[in-house]
């Protein structure tokens, strides 16, 4: 067990340095001048207040030294926690931007990802193997994981929000209020928080039930689902040991997955306008701040690197084979 | 084993399995017809390529000029409405399906090509090599691809189809070298690629005629899949406007419906179909993969 731990650890470990490393390459090897460029979109009228900058953004990305000197100074400064300052908001360090937005992509992903799973397994059990069923919800969760994120998104906002006016579609929270306990704030905020939720869930849903729908087809055929059969065990009973046989693959498949659902939270965001980081990314992007993206990007790295850690723990401490073979099962 | 080794082994096997296959070919053919999730899909997808190609040639205007009136639904003259500066948008719509399947083609094709080739050369060298090919899977499995693309692509001031193709194929491989890799792992040990082994010919020219040829419905669904997938990345890409820069795609029509307050204006005809557009397409594909995959698998037939 130590050993699959130790060898995803390692693997995380190097994910993250690879990670870094193309955060740091990127500026430098793609044509154009990244400092110029960025200040070029950042409104800055004081001529003093722009030299001022272009020399602080000169001195960071440290273009005057040799590359490997650059490379160390990057990681020096990312291990102190230093993202560098934003130009949007000049002069906020990223750090406090990110964190600021974290909670509510946070707030969005994590009950969308775990209800869709649930409730898609489920369903995509009870669907397998019963002709009606099967015929309608294979191609409506095909369907389903073909939609892009942001046009459910905005289906949703146009017919349940403008169209009839039950949510609100902007916004993580009425501009009319400031984030405080009472009771008005948290119902605005999740009134705002239901559409954005919604449109994730739908979308993960079919892929869930497909893949659970699939693998319980697959356990049906096995032997010991077949010997049951044969001695005459009751339906339920041989379903109930398929469905654990089929959920350690689908537990992998969270992780595989992870990557997919957290750019459908991106882009469902932007829709919304809900203030995560999908939507800090579209204004990072639009006033070419690359501090800003660059941290986001980080962050996203290391938010699926924990999960992916989370995850293998409780693969581990479901599938009892992964302790006894104290070998890599999945990798 | 060892007493049909050497060359004449190898050409008496070459000219054996040409009635199984043809064989093979005719059975498949059989149930193909007979699966109506595979024709339907395939009707869907043939479809909609077929106005991707054709379409354009009856749009006599750049899509993006401004040639009508402005902000009309959808009526006899403009069959998709405009959008709030007059262009038309069944033009777009129709420059847009093209770039659709360009895309997914191209990155598609990209991440085609390396998957399979780090999948084959792991499952089949093995030790060392597979390894180091499974790490560097893991690795680009776990990075998050769009966020990965959106850095990279930002930097970029001039965008376009080729460059986005070569980018998605760069990150969405390794969930198919890991498919790959696993069947290629199973089909290395068989006899008869020991005897080809045997025999001296080259790594690569095994790979290439006496594995891949017996997965061969295992790759053209993992092309299905990473076509899908490309397609929805790249208008994942477009919408954060990241697309190709003066180009056209269902993604950039999005992009502009939103950008242009379509929601709130209540214009349904703009961001609907290019949705609906990739929605169709990539589902039917997915539908079309599944009727392959029960044409294919004789386990999934009996449904």
């Amino acid at each position: 067990m130590w050993r699959y731990i130790g060898r995803k650890l390692f693997v995380y470990l190097l994910t993250f340095i690879v990670a870094v490393t193309i955060n740091w390459m990127i500026p430098r090897f793609m044509p154009g001048d990244p400092v110029r460029s960025m200040l070029s979109r950042a409104q800055v009228s004081n001529p003093e207040a722009l030299e001022r900058m272009t020399t602080y953004y000169n001195e960071v990305f440290g273009l005057d030294r040799s590359l490997p000197q650059q490379y160390l100074s990057f990681w020096s400064g990312l291990l102190r926690g230093d993202l560098g300052i934003s130009t949007m908001l000049y002069p906020e360090p990223v750090l406090d931007i990110i964190l600021r937005a974290v909670p509510y992509t946070l707030g969005l992903l994590l009950p969308a990802i775990l209800l869709s799973w649930i409730i898609g397994n489920r369903f995509g059990a009870f669907a397998a193997r019963s002709k009606v069923l099967d015929n309608t919800v294979l191609p409506v969760g095909y369907v389903l994981t073909a939609t892009p994120y942001m046009w459910l998104a905005l289906l949703l906002a146009w017919s349940l929000g403008i169209v009839a006016g039950v949510f609100p579609v902007a916004g993580g929270y009425s501009y009319s209020l400031r984030p405080d306990f009472s009771w008005m704030f948290i119902s605005s905020l999740l009134s705002h928080w239901v559409l954005p939720f919604l449109s994730l869930f739908i979308v993960a849903l079919g892929g869930w039930a497909i893949g659970m729908r699939n693998m319980i087809i697959y356990e049906l055929e096995a032997d010991y689902a077949n010997y049951l059969q044969a001695l005459g065990a009751p339906r339920r009973l041989i379903r109930r040991y398929a469905f654990r046989n089929a959920m350690l693959p689908q537990i992998t498949g969270l992780a595989v997955q992870l990557g997919t659902l957290i750019a459908g939270a991106l882009l469902t965001e932007i829709v919304f306008n809900y203030p995560g980081l999908g939507t800090l990314i579209l204004s990072s992007l639009n006033s070419r701040d690359f501090f800003l993206l660059q941290g986001i990007f980080l962050f996203v790295v290391i938010g699926v690197l924990i999960a992916n850690f989370i995850i293998d723990i409780v693969y581990v401490l479901i599938d009892p084979r992964t302790r006894v073979q104290m070998t890599g099962g999945s990798s | 084993m060892t007493n049909v080794s050497g060359a004449p082994g190898t050409a008496e096997k070459a000219g054996t399995p040409e009635p199984a296959g043809e064989r093979r070919g005719s059975e498949t053919l059989h149930f193909a017809r007979r699966n109506p999730k595979l024709l339907i899909g395939l009707g869907i997808v043939l479809a909609f390529l077929l106005l991707g190609i054709i379409g354009p040639f009856f749009v006599d205007h750049d899509p993006n000029q401004y040639v009508g009136p402005r902000s009309q639904p959808p009526n006899g003259e403009y069959w998709l409405g405009t959008t709030t500066f007059g262009q038309d948008i069944w033009a777009q719509f129709v420059y847009g399906v093209r770039s659709t399947f360009l895309i997914g083609t191209f990155g598609g094709g990209v991440a085609f090509l390396i998957g399979t080739t780090v999948g084959f050369v792991a499952g089949y060298k093995g030790g060392i090599v597979d390894e180091i090919l499974n790490m560097l899977t893991n690795v680009v499995l776990v990075l998050p691809a769009l966020v990965v693309l959106i850095v990279a692509i930002a930097y970029l001031d001039v965008r376009g189809l080729f460059i986005q193709g070569v980018f998605i194929g760069l990150t969405t491989w390794p969930w198919a070298a890991r498919a790959v890799r696993s069947q290629a792992l199973s089909l290395a040990t068989r006899d008869y690629v020991d005897l080809a082994r045997l025999s001296g010919r080259r790594t690569w020219k095994i790979i290439t005629t006496e594995i891949a040829p017996n997965m061969s419905s295992y790759l053209v669904m993992s092309f299905i899949l990473l076509f899908g997938g490309a397609v929805l990345t790249a208008a994942g890409l477009d919408f954060i406007g990241l697309g190709p820069s003066n180009g056209v795609s269902l993604g950039l029509m999005l992009e502009s419906a939103v950008a242009w307050s379509a929601l709130q204006l209540g214009m349904w005809w703009w961001f609907i179909p290019p949705g609906l557009g990739i929605t169709i397409i990539v589902g039917s594909l997915y539908i079309l993969n599944v009727g392959l995959d029960e044409v294919f698998n004789p386990k999934l037939r009996e449904l």
